[in-house]
């Protein structure tokens, strides 16, 4: 490759040829350290007065535990919360940079936080690295217009659920969901169904495990 | 279990004129890989009042166009000072497939009613080609669509008419195509406005070797408890 390639990028925006290399060199039999990567169950549900999101908490780095009690439910705003599956870094970075990005917002509009605007930056965000952001995400919040649970898969698309599951656990958690999930569930049926839907990914996939964590989103508040 | 797989729409999708208007038609399922990540999405999404459009391929891909089409089509409006045309929608829509070729796997339908063409429906499949056809089909579902379209499109249908073709075809390529299913969503385009219809799976008519749906194992489970969420 001659310097002035290196030197100069040809036109704007993200260059991808460090990924092919990345490819060609894996083909060869050289390969990357693995990375901490959450295996995973997260899970939510739109009830009665809100939104309830679950995670687990096991982060695996190839086949060894990491961390037996890592937090996946990453604050975005006072009324909006997202639990993060993939590549723990890549999930870290994209809830925290959009975090700020919401609180910038908030400041300039003097208003609350919707979660479509979580929604559509963190799309667009991951649509820009075309999928190599490997951070898939379960987006939950109440705001004005009322509660609103999102999934976010790493190339950028996403679906609006009244319950979804994402991660090595998701089979399991949905099939809780299938046939257990019915409308306007109370407070209590509806942290009993989450914590269900975490301990059956935790006892059946080997990617989950340990506790589980629940978040609970209502117009008055969260926790 | 290819739940990395990029989240594609396997899908059926149809568009269909008719005396007066059109109607859009698709089937429900998003699929990473062999799981199915939505049972109940939505394919057709909205451009304009009077101009909807049929999504399939890459789910990523697909909403993004329609992001920056809606975008591009608010603008035009907004200096146009009408509603714009199903043709220049179409052919923003176009535009980009084309340019990004590269990097884009969708397949699109456009469909809607101006009050200068009527209804119209324009087909941009893989690549980028814009097509204005009467009728038109999509998505992997549509392979098994071409022959049951000669035999059964006439033109100048009536509304209902149209709506129940649209029905019964993507109906027949869910019973067949494994990528497709869930529920049938149509829409309907004409001067009066848009009317959505939503046909859930086991309304729909059974075809050969098809069985009727029993939910009787599901009741066994939840004897006492309430009714499972029905999509």
């Amino acid at each position: 490759m001659s310097k002035s390639l290196v030197d100069v990028p040809p036109m704007g925006g993200f260059s991808f040829d460090l990924c092919r290399r990345n490819d060609m060199l894996a083909k060869k039999g050289v390969n990357p350290p693995s990375f901490r990567k959450t295996g995973t169950t997260i899970v939510g549900i739109v009830f009665q007065d809100g939104v309830i999101l679950g995670a687990d908490t096991r982060a695996t780095e190839g086949p060894i535990v990491c961390d037996k009690n890592c937090e996946k439910i990453h604050y975005m705003a006072p009324n909006i919360y997202c639990c993060g599956a993939g590549t723990a870094a890549d999930t870290e970075a994209v809830t925290d940079m959009v975090s700020s990005q919401l609180q910038l917002h908030r400041y300039h509009t003097g208003r609350e936080s919707r979660v479509i605007t979580a929604l559509t930056l963190l799309k667009k965000h991951l649509f820009n690295y075309q999928g190599y952001v490997s951070a898939a995400l379960v987006l939950g919040g109440v705001d004005c217009t009322g509660p609103h649970l999102h999934t976010i898969y790493p190339h950028g698309s996403t679906d609006t659920l009244p319950f979804a599951t994402m991660g090595s656990g998701s089979l399991a958690a949905m099939a809780i969901f299938e046939s257990k999930y019915r409308e306007g569930l109370n407070r209590d049926e509806g942290i009993k169904l989450v914590c269900e839907a975490i301990c059956s990914g935790v006892f059946n996939d080997l990617g989950s495990g340990s506790n589980v964590d629940v978040c609970v989103i209502t117009k008055r508040g969260s926790n | 279990m290819g739940l990395k797989a990029p989240h594609s729409m396997g899908t059926t999708i149809i568009g269909v004129t008719y005396n007066g208007g059109v109607v859009l038609g698709a089937d429900s399922r998003t699929s990473t890989g062999m799981y199915i990540a939505n049972r109940a999405s939505d394919k057709i999404t909205q451009l304009t009042d009077n101009v909807y459009i049929c999504r399939s391929g890459s789910a990523a891909n697909s909403q993004i166009v329609s992001d920056h089409v809606r975008y591009f089509l608010h603008q035009h409006t907004t200096q146009l000072g009408q509603p714009a045309t199903v043709k220049v929608a179409a052919n923003l829509v176009r535009l980009i497939s084309y340019n990004n070729k590269n990097m884009l796997e969708t397949g699109l339908i456009v469909g809607g009613w101006d009050k200068y063409e009527g209804g119209k429906i324009y087909a941009i499949p893989l690549g980028g080609t814009i097509i204005e056809q009467p009728f038109a089909i999509g998505g992997s579902g549509s392979s098994y669509l071409y022959g049951f379209f000669d035999q059964a499109w006439k033109e100048k249908m009536t509304k209902d008419e149209a709506e129940q073709l649209v029905g019964k075809a993507v109906s027949l390529a869910m019973a067949r195509d494994g990528a497709s299913g869930g529920v049938v969503r149509t829409v309907i385009i004409n001067s009066d406005g848009v009317i959505r219809n939503f046909y859930p799976g086991d309304g729909l008519p059974l075809w050969h070797e098809e069985l009727e749906s029993h939910n009787s194992l599901l009741d066994i489970l939840n004897a006492s408890g309430p009714e499972p969420m029905n999509i």
